[in-house]
């Protein structure tokens, strides 16, 4: 519990770390969990287990990352603040750390209304800055919420999201300092394909001296279709798709996809691994996770260290 | 002030129809602002509904009458004495009203006709839009006079989310980022700096329910 | 000119046709009018501006009310005509007969 994460370890040494992402199943079989983390295995130091992802039920983050961790993987758990009040996390942070679980990512969520069970009420009794000083508190103060003392500390590594490509622009980067001064270890960005606008945003991340206090990792995704690339760039708010990426899918065609959103995977990789202050990769293959270990590969980020 | 949208036809049949003296209360303060349950709707769905019983061969008595305020003991109390003649009472006024109006008439069954949905201004002819959620901790003097707690989806106290995209909310095109607002504003008003520092979290037990407001002592 | 219009109309008279409400027209039908006509001047001359307009977009909702309530939607109608068009009168006047007596008297009438 009171021992460095294995990516922590990475990031304080210095190294290029990789991160991938895996999302519980719509059901009960542990086994499922199982099999995706066995695909992961040795290819990331670390995976994230999302939350409900866009407001869809899946089995628990925490639940899943235990099983992860039964197959030797470390596991980055993702918590929101929509569907839990400040009890219910506290809880939940408190059995993560007795699972032995370190690595935790502060998200605020997509709102009910995009999934599945669309008239649920919705909690939202912190945002994501406010979680992440919750999970400093109590790592560092050892204190509740409410200034109680709060008996065998955990020791998180606190992440945190951050998204170069949402409005206002010229704002990112002061946000990122607030997420930062409220506790973040480690920033996850979102997906990344516009490449000279992410670069943009480091260099005002870079103006402010804010990559010296904070591990950023870039995040990108392997584009299955010409449709999935479509779909983000209508649908996904937040994402920017430029035309380019559709253009490529599109002409690589049915049969040569999935190896083109590969490549141009990799691409991406190699130029944002070149970027001042990017720490890391965080790739989001999802439902896709047997395409990790290629993208890794190719990139030339095989294999991960041991320690 | 209170914006309702009067309930269906259909659905309002549906709760009358065990009945047989039915009075229809229309409430002529905010209801009649938003067109939902005043005099007039009142009226207009008076009729309606006489005329749709008699169709359908139902028999039932409906009259109706309006109050300035329900949410006022001095206006509604002169329905006491009248409206021992009905079974039941089809309350236009916001929840606060249809509560008031069954806690006056305690032998007489009280219905909602509307669907109260929030406290709002009037934006444009014909719309209203929510502007408070009576959250007990006004905090607009950190923002710029714009509500997150109300205007933000996600109540976000450090705004704007990863999904703020063109001053767009996440949920839909048709929805302002609340806190681009706030930033134009600010920036407007050189206010920029109240933006700085990480906010503590939202006491929420400030405005829950249920909750009262006494006036002191010493100012009644 | 000497025409004659079919005497089963009852004409109100009002300064516009925006004055016209809901509340009149289910007035009318639940005292047991076969079908109401709303007749205003023509579009672009009216005298208080767009009540003509306001007219017509009230009879649609109204039309829809009408549906809800159990009644044919076709017993309510807009017209546009000036004051001096005799002949477009008798036409309404006989169109909106021939249609209600299609219809069938009003539900609503005390049968006796």
């Amino acid at each position: 519990m009171m021992e460095k994460s294995n990516l922590e370890k990475v990031l304080s040494l210095g190294e290029f770390a990789v991160t991938a992402e895996l999302g519980p199943p719509k059901g009960a079989d542990g086994q499922k969990v199982k099999e995706k983390a066995r695909l992961l295995k040795d290819v990331a130091d670390a995976v994230n287990i999302t939350d409900c992802q866009t407001a869809i039920v899946r089995m628990s983050s925490i639940a899943s990352a235990k099983l992860i961790m039964d197959e030797g993987l470390e596991p980055i758990v993702q918590m929101t603040t929509r569907d839990r009040n400040r009890i219910a996390l506290q809880s939940d942070l408190l059995g993560a750390a007795a699972l032995g679980i370190n690595n935790i990512l502060c998200l605020t969520g997509d709102h009910p209304k995009f999934g599945n069970h669309p008239e649920a009420k919705p909690v939202f009794d912190l945002d994501s800055i406010q979680l992440s000083l919750m999970l400093k508190r109590m790592r560092d103060d050892k204190l509740f919420l409410n200034g109680e003392e709060l008996h065998g500390a955990p020791n998180f590594f606190i992440g945190a999201v951050a998204n170069p490509f949402a409005d206002p622009f010229d704002y990112r980067a002061v946000r990122l300092a607030k997420k930062i001064e409220a506790g973040a270890d480690f920033i996850q960005t979102q997906i990344i394909y516009n490449v000279e606008k992410f670069f943009d945003w480091m260099a005002q991340v870079r103006e402010m001296g804010l990559d010296k206090k904070v591990h950023i990792l870039a995040g990108v995704a392997p584009v299955k279709s010409a449709g999935m690339a479509k779909y983000m760039k209508k649908n996904v708010p937040g994402m920017d798709v430029p035309d380019w990426v559709i253009e490529r899918m599109e002409a690589a065609g049915k049969e040569g996809a999935k190896e083109e959103g590969i490549k141009i995977c990799v691409e991406i990789i190699e130029k944002v691994k070149n970027i001042d202050g990017v720490h890391g990769v965080h790739i989001m293959a999802i439902e896709w996770e047997d395409a990790v270990g290629p993208i890794a590969e190719a990139a030339g980020l095989l294999p991960r260290p041991k320690y | 002030m209170i914006v309702a949208e009067a309930k269906s036809l259909g659905k309002i049949k549906e709760m009358l129809a065990s009945h047989k003296r039915v009075l229809v209360s229309g409430c002529n303060t905010c209801m009649a602002v938003c067109f939902a349950g005043g005099e007039k709707e009142a009226a207009v769905l008076a009729a309606s509904l006489r005329m749709a019983f008699k169709i359908d061969g139902v028999d039932i008595e409906i009259k109706e009458m309006s109050v300035q305020r329900q949410c006022e003991k001095e206006f509604t109390e002169p329905l006491k004495g009248g409206a021992a003649d009905f079974d039941a009472v089809l309350s236009l006024g916001c929840g606060a009203g249809v509560n008031a109006l069954a806690d006056m008439l305690t032998d007489t069954i009280v219905y909602p006709g509307v669907d109260t949905k929030f406290i709002g201004i009037t934006e444009s002819e014909g719309v209203w839009a929510s502007r408070c959620s009576a959250c007990g901790e006004c905090i607009l003097d950190q923002t710029a006079g714009i509500c997150p707690i109300n205007r933000c989806a996600k109540n976000i106290l450090h705004g704007p989310c990863g999904g703020s995209q063109g001053g767009s909310c996440e949920i839909s095109r048709d929805i302002p980022c609340v806190w681009q607002l706030i930033i134009d504003r600010m920036k407007r008003l050189g206010i920029m700096d109240k933006l700085g520092g990480i906010r503590p979290l939202k006491d929420w037990s400030a405005g829950l329910n249920p909750s009262k407001v006494t006036k002191d002592e010493r100012d009644k | 000119m000497r025409t004659q219009y079919p005497t089963n109309l009852k004409v109100l008279k009002v300064p516009c046709s925006g004055r016209v409400d809901m509340v009149h027209i289910l007035s009318a039908f639940e005292e047991g009018a076969d079908g109401v006509v709303v007749a205003g001047c023509l579009e672009g001359e009216c005298h208080y501006k767009d009540g003509n307009i306001k007219a017509k977009e009230r009879v649609v909702k109204i039309k829809r009310r009408l549906v809800e309530i159990g009644l044919e939607a076709e017993r309510l109608e807009m017209y546009n005509l000036s004051a001096t068009m005799a002949a477009s009168f008798v036409e309404m006047a006989s169109e909106m007969t021939e249609r209600v007596k299609g219809l069938g008297p009003n539900p609503l009438k005390d049968r006796v």
